[in-house]
């Protein structure tokens, strides 16, 4: 009755196990590389508070900075650096686009404020005409690449403007346009006296 | 004696200084003549390669379909998850006034898309660059589709060689049909185990 019976290997069913360890570790590594994509396209590179890393502005053709028709952030090292992002497309750029040269004006002889402007998705034409209309003396140049809207998260609109302190540090940001030169140079200030 | 061929012989006279007789007078109004034709021809050529010109650059102005077939391909950042070709903003209009340009200035698709993605950026592309990470998106669907079709075709392989239920019935009562029993021993002996297992617990 209570004989041993020999039993047989039972028939291997389904995926074997290291098939499935290899399975999950791969869905696990695509979810984890799509998530970090994801967090890392909805969130700005810094923000305020954060030192900005260094990037490259070409400006636009007869616009220079120093006789040279590029600037690079690094070289601005102990100066107000007002960066103000535009497109000429952008009916509100156009509020805030006599009161920035304004301010400009009245900070370029003492040459402590740099005044950055970035056209945004714009074409070159186009923002050429913008700033021939509103007369923009400041430097002026396309972000190529989308490379420096990057690092500010431009994803929200236009226009927008940063300001950096003199120890090259993200310290201001308004999302949309300035009301009046006041409130450009209450934002400017400051940073100047520091 | 070199002389420039003028109207009459006496003018020939007047700037060469020299008598001019009727043969030579003759020879001069037939290089006059073959000069005026030559210019002529020269001139009429001229006129209708202009003509030509203005007929292709007419011609060559980029239709909307031939706007919108490189459009489609492109996304402008400012509204995201819509082709360029149906964007309804500003900022999309004046980028396909852009491909508009440069398609007129014989660019190629290929040189356009280049443009944008210099100017604005790889984001721009509807198929993203096949470098870096974007390889994942070529390879993982194609992967997992393929590892998809290798699991269902080795389950329905495994499920169409399960014997059917009532040949174990049929087996238990006595009743084995020839080879069709000896197919279905693997099964019967894990029945016949799991049988096994179920009467010493109970």
């Amino acid at each position: 009755m209570n004989e041993p019976t020999t039993t047989a290997p039972l028939p291997r069913r389904g995926v074997p196990l290291w098939a499935q360890v290899v399975i999950w570790v791969a869905l696990v590594a695509l979810l984890a590389l799509v998530g970090l994509g994801l967090r890392k396209a909805q969130n700005p590179i810094i923000s305020p508070g954060s030192t900005v890393p260094d990037f490259t502005l070409t400006l636009f053709d007869g616009y220079t900075y120093q006789s040279a028709s590029e600037v690079h952030l690094a070289d601005l090292q102990g100066k107000v650096v007002v960066i103000n992002f535009w497109a000429s497309w952008c009916g509100p750029c156009e509020e805030e686009a006599a009161e920035l040269e304004e301010a400009w004006r009245l900070y370029e002889p003492d040459g402590q404020v740099v005044f950055l402007g970035i056209a945004w998705t714009d074409t070159q034409e186009n923002a050429k005409a913008y700033l021939k209309r509103f007369n923009i003396t400041y430097p002026n140049g396309p972000d190529l690449g989308s490379r420096i809207s990057a690092i500010f998260n431009r994803n929200l609109g236009v226009p927008e403007t940063y300001i950096i302190d003199k120890t090259g540090v993200l310290r201001y940001a308004k999302i949309g346009p300035f009301t009046s030169v006041q409130e450009i140079r209450a934002a400017i200030e400051p940073l100047l006296a520091e | 004696m070199k002389v420039r061929a003028r109207h009459t012989g006496t003018q020939v006279e007047r700037y060469t200084g020299t008598q001019v007789t009727g043969t030579q007078l003759k020879r001069y109004t037939g290089r006059r003549v073959f000069r005026v034709t030559i210019f002529a021809l020269l001139f009429s050529l001229v006129l209708s390669g202009v003509g030509i010109a203005a007929v292709a650059a007419q011609a060559s102005t980029p239709t909307d379909d031939e706007v919108n077939a490189i459009a489609k391909q492109l996304y402008c950042p400012v509204c995201e998850n819509t082709p360029l070709d149906v964007c309804p903003t500003q900022a999309c209009h004046e980028w396909r006034e852009e491909i508009r340009k440069l398609l007129a200035e014989g660019k190629s698709e290929e040189q356009i898309k280049q443009y944008f993605v210099d100017y604005y950026g790889a984001r721009v592309l509807a198929e993203p660059p096949r470098q870096g990470f974007n390889w994942l998106v070529y390879v993982v669907p194609p992967v997992i589709i393929v590892a998809g079709i290798f699991v269902l075709f080795r389950a329905l392989r495994s499920w169409s060689q399960q014997p059917p239920l009532h040949s174990h019935i049929s087996d238990e009562n006595g009743g084995a049909e020839g080879g069709e029993g000896e197919a279905s021993q693997p099964a019967d002996a894990y029945i016949a185990r799991l049988e096994e297992e179920l009467k010493k617990r109970k």
